[in-house]
């Protein structure tokens, strides 16, 4: 039956009843109408689907809605605080065409973010690994490679 | 604005939306009382289905209905054949094309057999549990060889064969290129099946609206006005109330243009039986098999040449798998036989294929579309000539490029758009040459590779040439208006699926109207916006569409200066456009907003001159008469890990001849993406069927795309020969990328194995392969 849960998305609290088996994917697309985080393939390869829990880049399409209960969801909606505004890794990509349909972006972004916050200057290696736990079958790399460097001196400008 | 838009590398339009997570695809639409759909897909390849249960689908709380093709009364129909067989004399062609649910039989695995409605997804899927279908199995037509002979299982038993088409194209004589030769390669060549795997699945949202009598339909489609006239036929509605808007799209690569799936045939007419809107999102499982795949070719090629390296003929003989259905005729065994001549000369050639029907998924063109097929056949040729006639593979490949002076160059037979295989411009050396120069191959021959392998390193280099043909017919429409506010807004039919149109587009408009690029509004794939059109395919996009921008947007600013003349009572000429006003050269005090002029061109009063329209807009089609032909040469220097056989790009270059430039950071961007599609098709990916068709690898788990550590850093520079054909010079970009690179690992690892006598003459390769292959080829050396 139906579980009553409380969680925390991009600031803002929600109490829903969902089922046990509602993917926590489909409940921030279709129950809360965030469709900004993708789903690429339901079996936690592509990494569209990353969104952040309690601050930790997770695959939004291998957990439940009911294990988010009590906890904080973070999605690429809330990531420039503001509808107008981009955060300034989304910049980086923006400068540096690190996108072509844009679909795997989000959860790219998402993972980049907690990413970022513990290597504010990483190297193309350390970008490159980090990257390929998320799939993107447009760009080929080369540039989401350069958008991240530049996202992250962009980070480090906007809180110097 | 005075400086020039048209090839500078301008950041997109469409990205703050995309980053934003802010951009409609079709699975976020959401609309009230909208139900979901889930289909039941055979996982037998082929058998007779006796019957089908339904068990308590229909009676389960929350389905609104189930539906199996006895449902669909009439409107149960195999779909259209796309492409007409084309003027080629002596061409056998059955077709056979793709049917909404199977009847009878099915025919591939992962073939709809039911369709089940319900108020969430989750409970749809239960339903599909609860039926029950009957099953006879049949021995599989898997391996094409085998499907032509006598006995073999038919996939379309009414044809009593499994040939879909056989059809011979010629250019001179190939038995007289025989008897000249000094030297004749024989060999055989596999190339295997991959699929698209663009990042979003398919998708299909569709709504009908009883009060209005409208139909709109949102569609992960690459050709939504195709959609729209082919719907509207089926369900005997009006175009005009038939409305599909392919919103953005993650990915397409070709396989978002097979037109009808079942899917949008099923949901377009379930929503008017049922009055709600529907919604199907296909899932990564279903797009392995759901979705069409392409590249299985196998081919007996024949080289005739002198000593010194010319190429006196081809003769080429292969199979093409065409999978269970062929709704696009034979577009793709053309393009292969088209493609493989290259920028050669082949005075003879004789090119011979058999399309053969297969118990597998559809088979329709994937970025390349047969293409690589043509280049693998060729370089590899090309390459083993030179070995044994001992000369190097740069030379044998200059030797024989078609001279600049040679152009228009005619290849006498008939390419996919039917008119006579005609290249239109290109200049070959200079594009080998700066690939060289850019992969050092001088000095790695001479000092990198022997020192390394010295150290006991695996090395290897290789250069390859293609050419594409691209930007084909029919045409391509827009529509440019200047609105009240001065900014632009332009719609036309081709959709996009991540390609820049928003901007390049933007680019070609911008300069001719004099604003800036982000102040020009690009609409498309929304059928209501802009009626005619034929679709995204085969690299045509900027080169088609961006054609007819530049005709509407030159139009529209023929009608801007013509306005302003008589406000400025200026001649024409002496008028300049800058930052959206019109003002006399020179002189900043005399300006007018185009604004303020589109405003004018609409009065509220008095009356619009006879002969004259209402309004800045134009709206022109542009059709080329033939495509336009694009070039490159890409390099690559591989290592080969001596325990695993895992592969190390170490470099890899593009020297790309596209003609004009509109937008250098968006051609660089598919130039990338293609080259790791490639690499994916050359090294990772490879659908692998057993003998009963089922698909053993339909998952992100089993089925490797290259990520960020396989794909290295491209190295790049354009050369621009500009296509004499279209106005903007312009020539399509969008495969380039991937069709090489098969050819350009086979090459490498050829070299780095040169030692043992390694001759890869197979794509895809994987670690297991590629040792298994040097494995075999030590044994023969030692023999
Ligand atoms: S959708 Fe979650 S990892 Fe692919
Ligand atoms: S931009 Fe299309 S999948 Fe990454």
């Amino acid at each position: 039956m139906d579980q009553t849960i409380s969680v925390t998305v991009n600031g803002r609290s929600f109490e829903r009843s969902v089922e046990p088996r509602l993917l926590l994917s489909d409940f921030l697309r279709h129950e809360l109408g965030l469709t900004g985080t993708h789903v690429g393939c339901e079996h936690g390869v592509c990494g569209a689907c990353t969104v952040l829990l309690d601050g930790v880049a997770v695959r939004s399409c291998l957990l439940f809605a009911v294990q988010t209960d009590g906890r904080d969801v973070a999605t690429v909606e809330g990531l420039a605080g503001g509808p107008q505004a981009l955060h300034p890794l989304q910049h980086g990509f923006w400068e540096k065409h690190g996108l072509q349909c844009g679909f795997c972006t989000p959860g790219i972004l998402m993972s980049l973010v907690p990413f970022l916050e513990e290597n504010p200057d990483p190297t193309e290696e350390e970008i490159r690994e980090l990257l390929s736990g998320n799939i993107c079958r447009c760009t080929g790399y080369q540039k989401i490679v350069e958008a991240v460097q530049l996202g992250a001196r962009l980070i480090q400008e906007k809180s110097a | 604005m005075s400086t020039r838009q048209f090839g500078q590398p301008i950041k997109r339009n469409e990205d703050p939306r995309l980053l934003a997570g802010r951009a409609l695809f079709t699975d976020d639409v959401h609309l009230a009382g909208m139900l979901h759909v889930a289909f039941l897909r055979s996982d037998l390849a082929h058998a007779r289905i006796r019957s089908i249960d339904l068990g308590g689908a229909k009676e389960r709380p929350g389905v609104a209905a189930v539906y199996t093709a006895d449902d669909l009364g009439e409107y149960w129909q195999p779909g259209p054949l796309l492409v007409p067989p084309p003027p080629v004399e002596q061409l056998e062609f059955h077709p056979r094309t793709q049917v909404p649910l199977a009847k009878d039989k099915v025919r591939h695995a992962g073939e709809a057999v039911a369709v089940v409605v319900a108020e969430s997804r989750y409970l749809a899927e239960d339903a599909l549990d609860d039926i029950f279908v009957d099953y006879e199995p049949l021995d599989a037509v898997v391996d094409l060889e085998d499907a032509l002979k006598s006995g073999s299982p038919l996939v379309h038993d009414d044809l009593g064969h499994n040939i879909n088409a056989r059809g011979t194209q010629t250019k001179g004589d190939w038995a007289q290129a025989e008897d000249a030769a000094d030297l004749v390669i024989r060999r055989r060549f596999h190339y295997d099946r991959g699929t698209a795997a663009a990042m979003e699945n398919r998708g299909i949202v569709a709504s009908w609206d009883d009060k209005s009598q409208q139909l709109t339909i949102w569609d992960t489609t690459q050709a939504p006005i195709a959609i729209r006239n082919g719907l509207a036929g089926m369900l005997g509605l009006s175009e005009h109330q038939v409305r599909v808007i392919a919103p953005f799209i993650g990915g397409g690569f070709g396989p978002k243009i097979m037109m009808f799936y079942p899917e949008e045939v099923l949901l377009a007419w379930a929503t008017l039986q049922l009055g709600r809107p529907l919604k199907w999102i296909e899932d990564r499982e279903e797009n392995f098999y759901a979705t069409t795949q392409e590249r299985g070719q196998v081919h007996d090629a024949t080289m005739a040449l002198k000593n010194d390296g010319t190429v006196l003929g081809i003769k080429d003989v292969f199979l093409h798998d065409a999978g269970a259905y062929a709704p696009y005729g034979l577009t793709l065994p053309i393009s292969s036989q088209c493609t493989l001549l290259g920028p050669y000369v082949v005075p003879d050639y004789h090119s011979e294929f058999t399309s053969v029907f297969t118990n597998k998924p559809i088979v329709t063109p994937y970025r390349g579309a047969g293409r690589q097929h043509g280049v693998f056949v060729m370089e590899r040729l090309l390459d083993i000539a030179a070995e044994e006639l001992g000369i190097d593979p740069i030379s044998i490949r200059r030797k024989n490029y078609i001279q600049p002076d040679q152009f228009p160059y005619s290849n006498e037979i008939i390419f996919q758009d039917f008119t006579q295989l005609t290249y239109d411009s290109g200049n070959y050396e200079p594009a080998l040459d700066r690939a060289l120069e850019l992969i050092g191959y001088q000095e790695f021959i001479r000092e990198d590779q022997p020192r390394r392998e010295a150290g006991g390193k695996r090395v290897g280099i290789s250069v390859v040439s293609y050419i594409e043909g691209t930007g084909i017919g029919p045409y391509e429409g827009a529509r440019v208006t200047v609105e009240a506010s001065g900014k632009v807004s332009v719609a036309t039919g081709v959709g996009t699926q991540g390609q820049g149109h928003y901007t390049s587009f933007a680019q070609v408009v911008a300069d001719q109207v004099g604003v800036a690029a982000s102040d020009v509004h690009v609409v498309t794939g929304d059928t209501d916006l802009f009626y005619w059109g034929a679709g995204t395919f085969a690299s045509r996009g900027a080169v088609v569409a961006g054609n007819a921008m530049h005709a509407a947007a030159t139009k529209v600013r023929d009608k801007i200066l013509k306005m302003a003349g008589e406000k400025l009572e200026a001649a024409e000429e002496d008028l300049e456009l800058i930052e959206g006003r019109v003002q006399v050269k020179g002189v900043p005090q005399t300006s007018i907003s185009i604004g303020e002029l589109a405003v004018e061109a609409n009065p509220m009063r008095g009356a619009v001159r006879p002969g004259t329209e209402p309004g800045l807009e134009a709206t022109e089609y542009y059709g080329p008469e033939r495509g336009a032909t694009a070039s490159g040469v890409h390099a690559m220097i591989l290592r080969v890990d001596p325990e695993t056989y895992l592969l190390e790009i170490e470099k890899y270059v593009v020297v790309h001849d596209c003609g004009t430039v509109i937008n250098p950071l968006i051609l660089d961007g598919q130039i990338q993406g293609g080259v790791a599609q490639g690499i994916g098709n050359a090294f990772y990916e490879q659908l692998h069927f057993d003998e009963n068709g089922a698909l053993l690898n339909a998952s992100l788990m089993d089925y490797l795309l290259p990520t960020a550590a396989d794909v290295p850093n491209i190295v790049s520079d354009h050369m621009e020969t500009p296509s004499p054909l279209n106005p903007l010079g312009v020539k399509g970009a969008g495969e380039a990328g991937a069709i090489p690179v098969g050819a350009l690992f086979a090459q490498a690892l050829d070299n780095a194995f040169r030692d043992i006598g390694l001759e890869v003459r197979e794509i895809p390769l994987s670690p297991n392969r590629l040792f298994e292959l040097v494995t075999e080829a030590s044994a023969r050396g030692n023999a």
